[in-house]
């Protein structure tokens, strides 16, 4: 009973791919450009250092599209190139993407992202920056690059809004010693002005390695802030930032990079079809889906998206689609995402998550907008300089 | 005599309406159906059935109640007036929705997770075949004339035309994104589609499945992105569709001759799906977020009742 059955299956599956292969002028050649990243410097054991982040998300994404693809006769394909650790992702991205790829998911850091994308013609390629949340890159207006996962001033902006719905808004602001974490301030200190939140007070957290010191000792006293509701943190890089919760001076909880988060995604998301999401991740990675694989797979899922709509395998064609009133994808967050013509961001939900719960889902309710509720989050048409 | 026969008329009639209907709805975080008496406006009891129980479908003859209970990886068949198990069916994994057909011989599950349809012998209670679909597919439909079975793929935004009898798929129709749920008109002609990220309504012909009408749904103060069709329905006679709206919290009623939205229907929120009573006179709503069935009275299109049953109100069918 099972082996015909089964048989049977295999047939389908061959037959479909036999299809496929027959029309490969419909194929969709991807590009997934990344640098090898050195393990972090990390607070515990209880999150591994997971070295391949992004790549299996886009893989399932291709696996997705390829799925839709064996009824729309379209085919993608996937290829990796990874920069080593010392390497130069200029050089390599000249010789062995540039002028080969039309479309490519790009996991590099904001400089090294803008580096590569000068060398990018908009009519030849489109580059989806599956990793940053780099506020300056996105405000240089770059037409041949879209930015997948939300830019801090949206992060930020989630945060505030539920803030104000608590009627917490009295921030203890606290930054780490990174560059980026100066930039992650910033955007807290934008969303507080916006929402009318006030910053009581801020400190630039110090790391030394005086043995005097401890956590124990140390936090209390350096918390010792005023009167604050909250105390938000920036620290990208979890240097100390774990450390906070539960030593602070004053029972007042922690938000911003560690706490209460504002991300893309998260493994507490569940609803709006997310646990499929979760589950086929989970299935076929044996982790967990990380941000920067959402990000991964919400691109390849775009450009999929755009293809079967505009019934083309060509970009000026998927792009138009893209940028289109008409591109609604659906992204397991209980809203169609799209892309904010002004500046290539990705319109969507961001998810506020506790370590094993989720809080809420920004655009929170009372926040209203003209147009969708999601240009509530970062900067929006108005603002923006970008046209 | 004459008199005699009255009174036993009047005593049938009475005890007639006094278990006019039942109601079952799934609840899918309490693991659990709860049985309504919709007439008193009642529920009757809550029956732990299996974990995450979905999909509901109730028999021809009204004896056996199909339950997905989705996190057990089966639909089981569960006796409509004892509410004992009294058999599982091999749906495959994590099912949600399924369509019985016609016949009643048979059951087509989507298997979400898997990308397939899987179709069921119900007597036999064997897996016939599984049929590869589009991602995540989800809503499913069986035509009344037993010709199609029409399977709606979430992530792919396709209904796959899946001819009944061969189990092979004739044709594939691209639709608005996020396609959920579709019914076919009772005379098989006519295939209605929601598109949940859409907020639209498409109406198919069966014939040359093609777009006959996309009907776009929108509530003055209500935004765009929070109007998300789910469950569709529409009346023996094709008069009216009515279309669950999500968290748009309505339910939109659709003259099904002009396709115009005569309509909204304020009722619990996120309304998921949708039953009519069996004699067409009312309609039933689950709500997942307010975790109440509403009532809706189809003389008049106005909300009559609603009656609070148990977390995540999911599925529901009716019985006489």
């Amino acid at each position: 009973m099972a082996y015909p059955f089964i048989l049977r299956v295999l047939f389908l599956y061959f037959f479909w791919v036999g299809l496929a292969a027959a029309a490969n002028e419909k194929e969709i050649k991807i590009a997934y450009f990344s640098q090898e990243l050195a393990p972090p410097q990390s607070l515990s054991n209880l999150d591994p250092f997971i070295k391949d982040k992004g790549f299996p998300g886009a893989q399932l994404g291709i696996a997705d599209n390829n799925t839709t693809g064996r009824f729309t006769g379209q085919i993608y394909t996937l290829d990796k190139i990874a920069v080593p650790l010392q390497g130069d992702s200029y050089q390599v991205f000249k010789d062995k993407v540039l002028n080969q790829y039309a479309f490519v998911i790009a996991d590099l850091p904001a400089s090294q992202l803008e580096k590569i994308s000068e060398l990018a013609k908009p009519d030849q390629m489109l580059i989806f920056d599956a990793n940053t949340s780099d506020d300056a890159l996105r405000t240089k207006c770059l037409p041949q690059v879209l930015f997948i996962l939300p830019s801090r001033a949206m992060r930020a902006d989630a945060l505030a809004q539920y803030m104000m719905k608590k009627r917490w808004s009295k921030w203890f602001l606290v930054v780490g010693p990174a560059k980026e974490d100066e930039l992650y301030a910033a955007a807290i200190k934008r969303s507080a002005k916006r929402f009318g939140i006030k910053i009581t007070a801020e400190k630039k957290w110090e790391h030394t390695f005086d043995a005097r010191k401890t956590e124990q000792s140390d936090i209390p006293t350096f918390t010792q802030a005023g009167d604050y509701d909250v105390l938000i943190v920036a620290d990208e890089q979890c240097i100390f930032g774990e450390y906070l919760d539960y030593r602070t001076w004053s029972p007042r909880p922690v938000i911003g990079t560690q706490g209460l988060i504002a991300t893309a995604w998260h493994k507490t998301h569940e609803q709006w079809g997310a646990i499929q999401m979760q589950n086929r991740f989970k299935d076929k990675v044996g982790r967990w889906m990380e941000e920067s694989d959402y990000g991964a797979y919400i691109a390849v899922r775009a450009i999929g998206e755009a293809a079967t709509r505009s019934h083309s395998v060509n970009l000026a064609d998927i792009k138009a689609y893209m940028l289109s009133e008409d591109f609604a994808l659906q992204g397991y967050k209980g809203k169609p995402l799209s892309f904010r013509g002004w500046d290539g961001q990705m319109r969507q939900p961001v998810l506020l998550a506790a370590p094993r719960s989720l809080v809420t889902v920004a655009p929170v309710e009372g926040f209203l907008h003209p147009k969708t509720e999601l240009d509530t989050l970062g900067f929006d048409q108005p603002e923006s300089l970008c046209k | 005599m004459n008199a005699w026969m009255i009174s036993v008329g009047f005593l049938l009639a009475l005890s007639g309406a006094a278990h006019a209907e039942t109601v079952y709805v799934t609840l899918e975080k309490d693991n659990a159906i709860a049985v309504v008496d919709p007439i008193a406006g009642s529920l009757l009891k809550t029956v732990s059935v299996g974990q995450r129980p979905r999909g509901i479908a109730i028999s021809n003859d009204y004896k056996y109640l199909f339950v997905a209970t989705s996190d057990d990886n089966t639909i089981k068949v569960i006796d409509a007036e004892t509410l004992l198990e009294i058999g599982k069916l091999p749906s495959g994994d994590d099912p949600e929705t399924f369509a019985l057909t016609p016949d009643g011989k048979r059951l087509f599950a989507s298997n979400e997770d898997d990308n397939t349809v899987t179709v069921i012998d119900i007597a036999t209670k064997q897996a016939v075949q599984q049929i590869p679909v589009g991602v995540e597919p989800e809503g499913i439909a069986a035509s009344p004339d037993g010709q199609w079975v029409v399977s709606a793929t979430e992530a792919t935004n396709m209904l796959h035309w899946i001819n009944a009898k061969t189990l092979a798929i004739s044709d594939n129709t691209l639709v608005d994104p996020r396609p959920r749920a579709l019914s076919f008109t009772s005379d098989s002609q006519f295939l209605w589609v929601t598109s949940e990220m859409a907020g639209t309504v498409t109406v198919l012909d069966a014939k040359t499945r093609q777009i006959v009408k996309n009907i776009k749904l929108s509530v003055q103060g209500v935004t765009d992105d929070t109007i998300q069709p789910v469950g569709v329905v529409i009346d023996k006679d094709q008069r009216w569709a009515y279309v669950a709206m999500g968290p748009a919290n309505r339910v939109a009623v659709i003259n099904a001759k002009t396709f115009e939205v005569e309509k909204y229907l304020l009722v619990g929120q996120r309304v998921w799906n949708l039953a009519f009573s069996p004699d067409q006179k009312r309609l039933y709503t689950t709500n997942g977020l307010s975790n109440d069935v509403s009532i809706i009275d189809l003389d008049n299109h106005k909300v009559t009742k609603s009656i609070g049953v148990g977390r995540y109100p999911w599925g529901v069918v009716s019985k006489p």
